[in-house]
């Protein structure tokens, strides 16, 4: 499995992310620039780092879902290629209108930032297959503005088609029906506000996030 | 020429930053403020003959989410 990894001025998990997918699938990533026009070809999976992009200006990952390489990573959704992001990567996926809803500033105001308990609200996705349907896991949350909102309709429409795949256990930042991660209607694009490149072996405390890296291989690679 | 374009959450939306600034308000001795909604002003120097339909497009592309926020555009001269 080829992946590329997404780097904005700003972005602090890339790194992260790929020893998370070098980890998993054996090769090393393709770090990708944020002016880049182009994916490199033959890319099975595109991950979108957390951080802090542009600064966070305007609105958090407001300036990076308009930024050169978002158009080819666009391109790629469009044709079914897997697309993961997570934290600010899951906020340039609303941004860029790869995902419904948006991600405002954590109900309590506060930066919030420890391991949180998830349930897997859908495990049939690309992204979910390593996991058991209800299953609780643990991975870390590290944002400010992971309060994920949408209207009454698009969140039913979430719900009904069991495109909310991570719901937090308990309060977190105030998202409606408490989502932690979504995917899109094709179910390729996949953006959560947890980490899981933080947990992929057992010296972090939880290596429940290495089975998302698994899944994807595993369906990507079937 | 310039415009001046207001941000604002759409009314419904949670705005915790306008609820910490109320709170604020009335831990200085404050009273009588009902809420507080707190927004965005951005300021554009435009070439002359931008058109209105422009900036409203400079709006949906990138200043305001319209999926949590309003605009308002006032041009200036």
């Amino acid at each position: 499995m080829n992946s590329a990894v997404v780097v904005f001025p700003g972005s602090n998990c890339d790194r992260d992310l790929a020893v998370a997918l070098q980890l998993v699938t054996g090769r090393k990533p393709h770090m990708v620039w944020h002016r880049e026009t182009e994916l490199p070809d033959g890319i099975d999976v595109v991950g979108i780092p957390g951080g802090f992009s542009y600064g966070d200006y305007l609105r958090s990952g407001a300036m990076a879902a308009r930024s050169p390489v978002m158009r080819a990573v666009s391109e790629a959704a469009r044709r079914g290629v897997p697309v993961l992001g997570i934290c600010n990567g899951f906020q340039v996926l609303t941004e860029a209108g790869l995902l419904p809803g948006a991600l405002m500033r954590n109900s309590g105001l506060s930066f919030v930032c420890r391991p949180v308990q998830l349930s897997v609200e859908n495990s049939r996705t690309l992204f979910t297959s390593g996991y058991r349907q209800g299953e609780e896991i643990t991975i870390p949350v590290a944002h400010h503005d992971g309060n994920y909102q949408a209207d009454a309709e698009t969140l039913a429409r979430l719900e009904g088609d069991g495109h909310v795949t991570f719901r937090y256990a308990g309060e977190v930042n105030g998202s409606a029906h408490s989502i932690a991660g979504i995917v899109n209607a094709s179910g390729n694009v996949l953006g959560m506000m947890p980490h899981p490149e933080r947990a992929v072996e057992q010296a972090h405390g939880s290596a429940d996030g290495r089975r998302l890296f698994e899944g994807l291989l595993a369906t990507v690679t079937a | 020429m310039k415009a001046r374009v207001f941000v604002t959450l759409k009314a419904g939306v949670l705005d915790p930053q306008g609820k910490a600034i109320h709170h604020a308000l009335e831990g200085l001795g404050f009273g009588g403020v009902n809420d507080v909604r707190a927004g965005k002003l951005i300021e554009l120097d435009l070439a002359e003959g931008t058109r209105g339909d422009e900036i409203e497009d400079m709006c949906r592309k990138l200043l305001a989410n319209t999926v949590i926020e309003n605009f308002r555009i006032e041009q200036l001269g």
